[in-house]
């Protein structure tokens, strides 16, 4: 079985669901979001990086599954007293090779890890069936509501990301809504009562809503990997976020800012 | 983020008192006890017995020393003659009129000396107690190898300075008072059998001793009661008046007899306290221990009965609050003062620690006593909180509201290791319990029952720089360990470890002989009778507490830069014997040479070895194998007046001291820089963030010790909000979980300490948590703030 390829592992991690995690950057995405904050995520096979002392890394190792599940069940202490797990994250979890992800989703879930996976949704749904079994929660993305945009902010349409969306809520999983802010972009009246609408027409269930105002700390890696940043986003005032929290929190219970 | 208030104290009362200790007195040196020490002396020594000397001594001070009253207080007594002025001790360190110049003069813990001070030195004490003080015999009889490896930095003494101490009370002054403690030792001087006792007449001096002192106590609380009184008889501000008969009424009741009320306990402890700090300087402090247990009785009966409130009650420990902080730890000198270079005399407040019984002590005088330490925000007292897996969240969530304030209190101690710790030492169920605290830093003890005297700290990974230097040091630059081999032709890591074990053991041998020698000292020439009448068991053995007197008797030695060692073991380990990456004479050619022009080894040792802190089975395994040599070598051994050696890992300042005498070290820590505190890893070694940190620490066998210390850093924005208590919250439970025995928290970001170093005078409220205590970053010299900058930031991802 091909191992997929990992470019970090974050211990310690409190803002990729609930508690302390460990969260696992799997490398690879189907999306190419112009904002990206992790470039080094996008391409699924292993590219060189300058570090901050201009150190040539080398991103993205093949890890075998009772290795990633020795290093993961190092902190189980910590998952236990904080109601926290492991994140399979990217990168895109969903887009790598099913069996080694869905089993080693089983292997932690075995051992009594709660597992959660982060996806932007644009994969192909029997990538959702794989880990179903095996996931307690599932943190998804959703860039922007109109398929146009969509497109031409990330290179792909949002079809597949609402359909699966529609069949995961069906299928009862835990769903924390992650919608990353980008001012005059997705934030406008207009896109948020499209969203609004859309979620309520549909019957969505979300556990909660996490607001992701964009920020441009991932600039420098772009520049590290030898590519050009092109980033020219704004991240909306304070004053913004909190009013659309509040519009949110009209139809959903629990909208956090961050994650 | 809030605007840090002007005035801090929940009355004008209190901020008044807290602007004067805070602002409005200058450090400086009180003559007055070496002086009426002296008289003392010249009176009565070789005319009666030792401890009734020191008994006579003492009720000389206590009869005629000044009597301090600021107007406003309502807890008195100071530990000088004003509020900031420091006793010396000159039966123990006579200082030369050199040393006098360097406390006046130097810029960080200093203290002014007036000309009528340095006369008083010349003139009197210096040619009193120059050769009588007891720093000046041990120089007599310290051999020249326990010299060498002195001055080497292998170790420190903690005695040469300061007398056995460092204890915490318990309850009894709350249930006794002086003259109830006299009736007790005139009941076993009755008792004294000269037929059958051989000991009989020694033991009568120790008790006639004891009771002396106990004069001493009834003298200053007759004598404060009057002098409120006259100066009431001349108050005109009417409402003053009525206070000072208030003090009066208080000093009528203690410290003669048990408090009856709220605010007598807290006179009566604090009475005790100037007495046990006068009486000795106690290396340094005499600490409260369980001080929300201890009130909480009177609290709840005075306000059953209406004569209190909780603002009252609240203001009465806010001024004990001050009383502390106005209390100076005793001028050092020295190596003395680099290995604790504070004016933090750690008094030692625990709060929320186990009742007797076993059940949570949290009551509502230890969220009072939370509200005090935030409302404070004083260096002194220490204020700790300990916690169990009984402890209720919301007391650790709001102690924890505290401590993200950043300025280091309070620490969070596990209830449930010092238990166990104490029980592997020997305690009984029913003392660990009762009285189961840390200290003024984080050794264990039962406080009332037992002398645990922290003996010196120990340098480990000096200990290996002598190996790879076949014993010679590069400091002091001369021979000071043995020679145990050529390193070049060790052929095996084995080999190494056991070069290493046969070094320490030769470092250790000769620093015990020292610490037997000068506890012989202590036994024989320095009783400290009051100290001894509040210990159990010294009235009913009629021994000091000095001279093996408590119930329990322990002597620790505190081990230094444990990260260190390990990671230099690793570094050798991995990259000389196995992997072959480097020879070992090349390796330590590049320690001597600071890793100038040896970047390849430096970048393999700093960044392409296993480092513990990382949760790296491969470091952490290492740091068994110190941790166990450590134990074989240092305790369970016997010493004088039958306490038993005990590891622990504590630092406060020494391993800044303990880095500048120091080449480089295998690991590629530069030569000079500071070791790691406690056990906190190797600064920028640990790169996994607090879990793997916390995983590591607790692969140590901390039950095994006296406590370990662990320093954790965030910046602000990681502990914001709820979220952020509950990761705090998260850490300390897990850390607990896995028996961690303490863990403190800085939370203070890199770019606010650069400024602060720039600006001092924009941070003179800024405080850190050093070691086992905080302090204020201006009070701190440039190279232990750069060491706090440098401490891994953890933040959250």
């Amino acid at each position: 079985m091909d191992a997929p390829y990992v470019f970090n592992i974050q211990k310690f991690s409190t803002h990729d669901g609930p508690g302390i995690r460990t969260t696992i950057f799997f490398k690879g995405c189907p999306l190419h979001c112009d904002w990206c904050h992790n470039p080094e995520s996008q391409r699924f096979e292993p590219e060189k990086m300058l570090d901050k002392d201009q150190h040539e890394q080398i991103m993205g190792r093949q890890y075998s599954i009772d290795e990633l599940v020795r290093i993961m069940q190092a902190d189980q202490i910590f998952y236990d007293q904080s109601g926290g797990g492991v994140t399979f994250s990217g990168g895109e979890v969903l887009a790598q090779n099913r069996v080694y992800v869905s089993e080693l989703a089983r292997r932690l879930q075995e051992i009594g890890i709660s597992v959660a996976i982060d996806t932007c949704g644009a994969v192909p749904w029997s990538q959702f069936e794989a880990v179903l079994p095996y996931s307690d929660i599932f943190l998804y993305d959703l860039k922007f509501i109109d398929s146009q945009l969509h497109e031409r902010y990330t290179g792909a349409p949002n079809i597949l990301v609402l359909e699966n969306l529609k069949r995961l809520s069906a299928a009862g999983a835990a769903i924390y809504l992650r919608l990353i802010l980008l001012e005059g972009l997705n934030t406008t009246d207009e896109m948020l009562q499209r969203l609004q609408d859309w979620l309520q027409q549909e019957g969505i269930q979300l556990q909660e809503i996490d607001l992701l105002p964009y920020h441009d700390f991932g600039r420098d890696k772009y520049a590290q990997l030898g590519r050009v940043c092109t980033q020219h986003f704004k991240r909306p005032s304070d004053d913004q976020i909190a009013m659309i929290q509040q519009r949110l929190t009209a139809t959903h219970a629990n909208v956090q800012v961050g994650g | 983020m809030l605007a840090e208030p002007k005035m801090r104290g929940c009355t004008a009362r209190i901020q008044r008192l807290r602007e004067i200790s805070v602002h409005g007195c200058q450090p400086s040196i009180s003559m007055e006890r070496a002086v009426l020490l002296t008289e003392a002396y010249q009176k009565y020594e070789g005319a009666v017995s030792t401890p009734v000397l020191r008994g006579l001594a003492f009720k000389h001070i206590m009869k005629h020393r000044t009597l301090y009253i600021e107007k406003g207080a309502l807890v008195i007594g100071e530990k000088g003659d004003r509020p900031w002025a420091a006793p010396t001790f000159p039966e123990l360190c006579c200082h030369s009129m050199q040393d006098f110049e360097n406390m006046n003069n130097r810029d960080k813990v200093f203290f002014k000396v007036s000309d009528e001070d340095r006369r008083i030195q010349k003139d009197v004490i210096i040619p009193y107690w120059k050769d009588r003080a007891l720093m000046t015999k041990m120089n007599h009889f310290l051999p020249d190898a326990w010299q060498k490896l002195f001055d080497a930095g292998l170790y420190t003494e903690f005695l040469q300075q300061r007398g056995p101490g460092h204890t915490v009370a318990d309850g009894k002054v709350y249930q006794k008072g002086y003259l109830d403690f006299k009736a007790d030792i005139q009941r076993e001087i009755d008792a004294l059998d000269f037929n059958q006792d051989v000991d009989a007449l020694t033991k009568k001096d120790e008790l006639e001793g004891m009771k002396l002192v106990c004069d001493g106590m009834l003298i200053f609380g007759e004598r404060y009661a009057a002098q409120a009184r006259a100066l009431a008889a001349e108050e005109t501000d009417p409402q003053w008046r009525q206070e000072l008969l208030d003090l009066a009424t208080v000093c009528d009741v203690v410290p003669a007899h048990a408090p009856q009320t709220f605010r007598q306990a807290i006179q009566m402890y604090w009475f005790t306290h100037i007495g046990v700090t006068v009486e000795m300087n106690n290396w340094d402090a005499y600490s409260p221990g369980k001080l929300d247990q201890h009130l909480e009785p009177f609290y709840k009966q005075d306000i059953a009965a209406g004569r209190l409130t909780r603002d009252e009650a609240k203001e009465l420990l806010e001024n004990l609050w001050i009383q502390f902080n106005n209390q100076p730890a005793p001028p050092k000198v020295g190596i003395t003062l680099k290995e604790s270079a504070t004016y933090t005399d750690f008094c030692n407040i625990q709060t929320g620690a186990l009742r007797p019984d076993g059940t949570t002590g949290v009551s509502e005088v230890s969220y009072l006593i939370l509200e005090v330490m935030d409302e404070m925000k004083l260096l002194q007292p220490s204020s700790n909180v300990q916690i169990s897996k009984k402890s209720p969240e919301h007391f650790l969530r709001t102690a924890l509201k505290v401590s993200r304030k950043g300025w280091g209190q309070p620490a969070i101690y596990n209830s449930d290791a010092i238990i166990q710790e104490l029980l592997n030492l020997g305690k009984t169920m029913a003392d660990a319990r009762e009285s189961g605290i840390c200290s003024g830093c984080v050794e264990v003890g039962t406080a009332g029952k037992e002398a645990y005297v922290l003996t010196g700290y120990l340098n480990i990974p000096k200990v290996l720089e002598l190996v790879l230097n076949r014993g010679y040091d590069h400091y002091s630059n001369q021979q000071v360990g043995i020679d145990v081999g050529d390193p070049t032709q060790f052929a095996s890591y084995d080999e190494l470890f056991a070069a290493f074990e046969k070094e320490l053991k030769y470092v250790v041998d000769v620093k015990i002989a020292g610490n037997n020698m000068i506890e012989r000292l202590y036994m024989q020439e320095m009783p400290v009778p009051l100290l001894s009448v509040i210990t159990d068991d010294c009235i009913k053995r009629a021994v000091d507490y000095n001279a093996g007197g408590a119930r329990y008797n322990t002597s620790y030695i505190q081990c230094v830069g444990v990260a260190t060692i390990t990671d230099s073991l690793a570094a050798l380990k991995q990259n000389v014997f196995e992997a072959q990456n480097f020879t070992m004479a090349e390796i330590i050619a590049a320690c001597h040479a600071d890793f100038k022009g040896y970047d390849q080894i430096f970048e393999i040792v700093f960044n392409q070895t296993p480092k513990y802190g990382n949760d790296d089975d491969y470091a952490d395994q290492l740091l068994h194998t110190v941790d166990v040599t450590l134990q074989k070598t240092i305790a369970g051994r016997q010493t004088p007046k039958g306490s038993k050696t005990v590891v622990e890992f504590l630092p406060t300042t020494c391993h800044v001291y303990f880095g500048e005498v120091m080449e480089a070290s295998p690991n590629g820590r530069h030569a000079g820089v500071p070791l790691p505190d406690g056990i906190s890893p190797e600064k920028g070694a640990d790169r996994l963030g607090p879990t793997a940190v916390i995983r590591s620490c607790s692969k140590l066998d901390q039950l095994q010790t006296g406590g370990a210390l662990l320093n954790q850093k965030f910046t602000p924005a990681v502990v914001a909000g709820e979220a952020g208590i509950s990761n705090m919250a998260h850490l300390v439970r897990a850390y607990f979980a896995m028996d961690g025995h303490h863990i403190q928290f800085n939370v203070v970001d890199r770019k606010t300490l650069l400024d602060a170093q720039q600006h001092p005078k924009d941070y003179e409220d800024l405080i850190v948590r050093v070691a086992g205590y905080s302090d204020y970053f201006n009070n701190l010299g440039r190279d232990l703030q750069d060491e706090i900058i440098n401490r891994t930031e953890q933040s959250f991802a």
